[in-house]
């Protein structure tokens, strides 16, 4: 096969401002989503229905679409209602497709987010929990100081899961015009007709950005865990 | 809600997405076993094999994925033929694209879950399988297999799932499948948000009809166990 590596280091610079924007996605929506998913994770973890039953349905959308659809949804679906594009205050960021896609993006991983939170949340043992109580601690005391900080370590590993599947899903955001990783790859492809070589370096830079987003989770949950290193 | 006459139009294209899951599904449970023996093999080529294919594959974005398979496959197939000394042009639709990425994908990930479940298989049925004089197919086919499905349906269904969704990236190839029925609607009626809601309608029934078929599945791959813990 004639593969032209040549074409690859030309063209590297041009990849490496999409991977800059992919990983910009990525953690901004990762930031986002996870601000999002406390509020919807606590509410469905509720014990009363009705609090529950609106994070359920939040949840049981954006898990049970595709992400394409909702990003879909969100920059061309709603620019189909006139109040929205004549809205001075909206309109600039809703046509903007790195807004819609960070929108998109943190919706969605919140509603993964959501449930890693609540399944952390409910495995924080309960006599941790009673003890809390038997201290005195407040309500709003407890969920700060006790079941937050528990639950923040349980899913860590789970949130890190969850980033990695959020660094490829940003590939879809070149699908609407942005220039990330592979829509970078795409406009350099229709530039050199090499869609082989471009494509597989493309790859290689989100392995590259997946082994370290991995190592950096790996670091933190060191850190947070560092009270248990010596008890081992 | 106003469809324009374009409901049917959306139904085909459901059952395109149907037809594409199903299918690719078939492709990745044969290369999930494929890569699951691989890893768990007593050769380490074959061990570095498997193990390549899972991190390479499960580190790239499926639409990477796609994109690579609907647009290098040529190109690829084309330069593995030369080495044959045939020269044609062999061209991937979008159909059999979609297919081998989502199989493959799906298979890299399915790798993981079988060999999971390969692991909880007790050494000691194999063993007596071959006492008994069963080969490798039979041991494999009438003893691992049937507890190995049991064990790994519920990862599987949750990939699946996952799969399911990722059909709708097809759509960037132009596989006629709900996403790009939806947008032939939307380019003709231009209500966007009427016909991709639309779509995401339909995911949320195929995902529900799915995790129920998903459950009796279950139920029956555990129908063994049932009458034992009573």
């Amino acid at each position: 096969m004639s593969f032209d590596s040549g074409v690859i280091v030309d063209t590297f610079p041009k990849l490496l401002t999409g991977a800059v924007l992919t990983v910009q996605l990525v953690a901004l929506s990762g930031l986002g989503g996870l601000a999002l998913a406390f509020p919807i994770g606590i509410a469905r973890s509720s014990r009363r229905p009705w609090v529950r039953a609106l994070p359920w349905c939040y949840i049981f959308f954006f898990r049970g679409t595709p992400l394409l659809v909702q990003l879909f949804l969100v920059y061309y679906g709603l620019s189909q209602f006139s109040s929205i594009r004549h809205s001075e205050l909206l309109w600039p960021y809703l046509r903007d497709p790195y807004w819609c896609a960070l929108i998109a993006m943190s919706m969605n991983t919140a509603a993964y987010i959501a449930e890693i939170l609540r399944g952390a949340l409910q495995a924080v043992p309960r006599g941790e929990i009673e003890a809390a109580i038997a201290v005195g601690m407040s309500k709003t005391q407890i969920l700060r100081r006790i079941l937050v900080p528990r639950a923040v370590r349980i899913g860590l590993p789970a949130y890190s899961n969850e980033v990695i599947l959020m660094l490829k899903g940003s590939a879809l955001a070149s699908t609407i015009t942005l220039l990330e990783l592979t829509g970078m790859a795409r406009t350099i492809i229709a530039e050199t007709y090499m869609p082989v070589e471009i494509f597989l370096a493309a790859g290689a830079c989100y392995l590259a950005i997946s082994f370290l987003m991995v190592r950096t989770f790996k670091l933190v949950e060191n850190i947070l865990n560092r009270h248990l290193r010596h008890a081992r | 809600m106003n469809l324009h006459g374009f409901g049917p139009q959306l139904l085909l294209g459901t059952l395109m997405t149907v037809r594409l899951a199903l299918s690719a599904v078939s492709v990745g449970l044969v290369l999930g076993l494929l890569g699951a023996t691989a890893k768990s093999s007593r050769h380490a080529t074959l061990r570095l094999m498997g193990e390549g294919y899972t991190t390479i594959v499960r580190g790239i974005p499926e639409l990477l994925m796609v994109l690579i398979v609907y647009f290098g496959s040529s190109t690829m197939i084309g330069a593995v033929l030369r080495q044959f000394g045939i020269d044609t042009y062999v061209e991937l639709g979008p159909f059999l694209s979609g297919t081998v990425a989502l199989g493959l994908t799906f298979g890299a990930y399915a790798t993981e879950v079988f060999r999971g479940a390969l692991l909880t298989v007790p050494r000691g049925q194999i063993e007596a399988a071959q006492s008994l004089g069963l080969g490798r197919w039979h041991c494999f086919h009438r003893i691992v297999l049937p507890q190995l499905w049991r064990i790994a349906l519920p990862g599987l269904g949750n990939l699946f799932m996952v799969l399911l969704k990722d059909t709708a990236l097809i759509s960037v190839v132009g596989l006629d499948e709900i996403m790009r029925k939806a947008q032939i609607a939307v380019g003709d009626t231009r209500e966007p948000f009427t016909f991709y809601g639309c779509a995401a309608l339909i995911y949320l029934g195929l995902t529900v009809v799915t995790s129920g078929g998903l459950m009796a599945l279950e139920h029956r791959a555990n129908r063994g166990y049932r009458r034992a813990r009573s």
